[in-house]
């Protein structure tokens, strides 16, 4: 396998875009990250598009070939695929992009993430969420995504006393970082009070514990590492991935407080990496409930399991702490629209490496990960980056 | 020659209910509700009032302050979102009761909450052009939410009727311009019991897009400043928004505060802004200058820069809008249910 580096980024404004279609966001997004990577259209060998449902936001499938065509790229006659994989499709295009580039099939990929979710109510967008769960076992009988990860809550809070207040400070940290961030959706920082005072969701879940629906686009442009520093100065390395999946319905996993795939797929990222979690200075981890993080820390062993909690409340994950988690401000407070999350976090640990981390810059930052779930847990990816000298 | 209010009359039903009852029933925070949305109550039609009841009660109310023959109203036009019937109009029976009938014209106009400033805007036209010598502009709602929708806690009852024309002013109306575009951000088809919405979408690009243009656009018709009013009135669905809009463009809460109704009474869309401005005039006195700016979903707004004449002194004294709003009843939800048809009864 030959190396694979990132020599372009680019992403949208994440909020309720209503004035942006799917194809604007997504052209933008690809746009700005070949601009970045100063390569022309002919440069490109293949696009991946991570998108988890515009068949049900905006009742259009097919869009890896919409973004191509309105790219103007329709005469390049580009190989171009989506990938599909519940809220991880981002992170999985990334992965299918890595590994045509390491095994030689591509040179130059570009690979984009993309979601309109806001055309539809929020009673529809809620239903299209639920629908990584299990259908069949799990919504149909009304368990909603915000039921099933409150669950998880209320185990890991009996398992490990979990507190409310620990689960708040992860919002709270992460709209702390997102208020750095400015493609956020919430660039303003809140009080515990805040978290703890929301309406309810799905107890113990607030809505201050859940990540909003957005819109947003994102793009990366990935080559064979030994001919990035054509394109660019700053290329960082993508040095491993690790994926796994699990049971699809919450009631049949092994324990309710662990994600399985999780634990999985950390371990075989840092195995090829040849690194341990030690080694990372800045992640983006799956937030789109604050229990997400507390149980994404632990089972990627930042921290103990069970220490999640203690751990973001005492500030273990805080901007330029032990490790810094989800500097962008995560799904949380940069926002979760869903194909674009695993390409947005990815290019957020492309910011931090290069040093273009503004405000929210993590000091003399050399590994990153990120970590993305699809469903209540079913897929997990994970990708390591690293600065190349 | 301008345009402008002849007489002005306004009816709320008396029946409220709090947020904090109707939070009870849906397991919410109705006192947060409140608060969040600025509404301390809000109107509730008895089971007899409908818009032509309360449109007829607005209009009377115009009429007692002036002596105008009833007969030299040449159109009636009643804007609502809630016209008992889908075909039969509103304004004839408005006409037929206040003694109109049968040398004038009637219709019944809707654009969601705006309907009412429309139809000054048509009364004008047609008193300009001399087809007719007086028209009345009514605004009126009973307005819908389905029940636990967030809209529960603010849609209300009431109605305001103007008379319009050039002679015998009360107020001069210097200005009015409008601003239209389809934004869908609030909707009921024909047949449905209860309007859909678009959550937040019915604030920035609706609600602040539409009035935020349309009063720069009458300023800058006008050549005026915010410190030139008096008096500032705006489409209030809830008690944050026309206060949002108005400390934005540069009025004070001084100016905000007469017409802000919707902490008392809720929203009644098309009465809304109408009811404001009859609130605002009880209080007038000659030379003050008035801006008015109504919404509609859908979406558009019509503003209008008014100022009052010394023949608001020659009004007779009738019930003003605060003794009205103050005049109150609070229901229980149950009671509440019944009267707004939200359960079936026997018969049904």
């Amino acid at each position: 396998m030959r190396g694979v580096a990132i020599i372009g980024v680019g992403e949208t404004q994440f909020g309720e875009l209503w004035d942006r279609s799917f194809r604007d966001l997504g052209i933008e997004a690809g746009l700005k990250a070949i601009e970045d990577a100063h390569i022309r259209a002919e440069d490109i060998d293949a696009l991946y598009i991570g998108n988890m449902s515009a068949g049900k936001f905006i009742e259009q499938e097919h869009v890896s070939a919409i973004v191509a065509d309105y790219a103007g790229l329709a005469d390049s006659h580009l190989p171009t695929t989506r990938v599909e994989g519940g809220g991880a499709c981002g992170a999985l295009a990334l992965l299918q992009a890595y590994a045509a580039i390491a095994s030689g099939l591509h040179d130059i990929v570009v690979v984009g993430g993309a979601e309109k979710m806001t055309d539809v109510g929020e009673v529809k967008a809620a239903e299209i969420l639920s629908a990584t769960a299990d259908q069949e076992w799990e919504t149909v009988f009304g368990a909603t995504f915000p039921a099933l990860y409150a669950i998880m809550a209320r185990r890991h809070m009996y398992e490990y006393g979990t507190t409310r207040e620990q689960l708040a400070a992860v919002a709270v940290k992460n709209h702390r970082h997102g208020a750095l961030n400015p493609v956020a959706q919430y660039q303003k920082e809140i009080t515990l009070e805040t978290v703890m005072n929301a309406g309810m969701v799905a107890d113990p879940l607030g809505v201050f514990d859940c990540a909003p629906l957005s819109d947003g686009a994102a793009a990366i442009v990935m080559c064979a590492a030994d001919r990035a520093r054509k394109f660019c100065e700053t290329p960082v390395e993508l040095i491993a991935s690790g994926q796994a999946s699990d049971t699809i319905a919450l009631h049949d996993r092994r324990d309710l407080t662990t994600m399985d795939a999780t634990v999985v797929a950390g371990k075989r990222a840092f195995h090829r990496a040849g690194l341990t979690p030690a080694d990372v200075d800045v992640a983006e981890v799956h937030d789109n409930f604050t229990i997400t993080e507390i149980m994404a820390i632990e089972d990627l062993r930042f921290v103990k399991k069970g220490q999640g909690g203690p751990a973001t409340e005492q500030g273990v994950t805080a901007l330029n702490s032990k490790i810094s988690v989800n500097t962008s401000g995560g799904l949380k407070a940069r926002g979760q629209p869903l194909g674009a999350t695993g390409v947005a976090q990815a290019i957020e640990i492309v910011r931090q490496l290069r040093g273009e981390g503004g405000k929210r810059q993590v000091t003399d930052a050399e590994v990153g990960l990120t970590h993305t779930l699809g469903g209540t847990g079913a897929t997990a990816v994970v990708h390591i980056f690293r600065r190349v000298r | 020659m301008v345009a402008g209010i002849v007489s002005y009359g306004g009816y709320v039903p008396r029946y409220r209910i709090t947020p904090k009852e109707i939070g009870n029933v849906w397991g919410v925070d109705g006192e947060a509700m409140g608060r969040s949305l600025g509404i301390n109550a809000k109107s509730v039609p008895s089971p007899d009032e409908d818009v032509i009841t309360i449109s007829v009660e607005a209009a009377r109310e115009c009429l007692r302050k002036v002596d105008v023959a009833p007969t030299d109203i040449g159109a009636i036009y009643v804007g609502s979102e809630s016209h008992p019937y889908a075909v039969k109009p509103t304004a004839t029976v408005v006409a037929e009761a206040i003694g109109s009938t049968p040398v004038m014209t009637a219709a019944d106009f809707e654009f969601a909450c705006k309907a009412g400033t429309a139809a000054i805007q048509a009364c004008m036209g047609l008193t300009l052009s001399d087809m007719i010598k007086y028209g009345m502009a009514v605004g009126s709602d009973t307005s819908q939410g389905a029940p636990g929708d967030a809209l529960e806690f603010s849609a209300s009852a009431g109605g305001a009727a103007l008379l319009i024309g050039k002679e015998n002013l009360i107020a001069e109306i210097n200005q009015t311009v409008s601003y239209t575009t389809d934004t869908p951000d609030f909707w009921r088809r024909e047949g449905q019991q209860y309007p859909s919405h678009g959550g937040r979408f019915t604030g920035e690009p609706a609600y602040f897009k539409h009035v935020m243009s349309c009063a720069k656009l009458l300023m800058d018709k006008a050549g005026s400043k915010p410190e030139d009013y008096n008096y500032a009135v705006f489409h209030q669905p809830n008690g944050k928004f026309p206060v949002k809009v108005g400390r934005t463009l540069g009025f004070d809460d001084k100016q905000l505060d007469a017409g802000m109704l919707v902490r008392s009474i809720g929203n009644t869309y098309s009465g809304a802004v109408l009811l404001g401005l009859c609130s605002i005039l009880d209080r007038a006195v000659p030379g003050d200058r008035i801006f008015m700016v109504g919404y509609g979903s859908g979406a558009g707004s019509d503003a209008f820069d008014i100022t009052v004449t010394s023949g608001i002194k020659k009004l007779k004294r009738a019930q003003t809008i605060e003794e009205m709003t103050k005049d109150a009843k609070f229901l229980d939800y149950g009671t509440y249910a019944k009267f707004r048809g939200k359960i079936r009864m026997r018969g049904d």
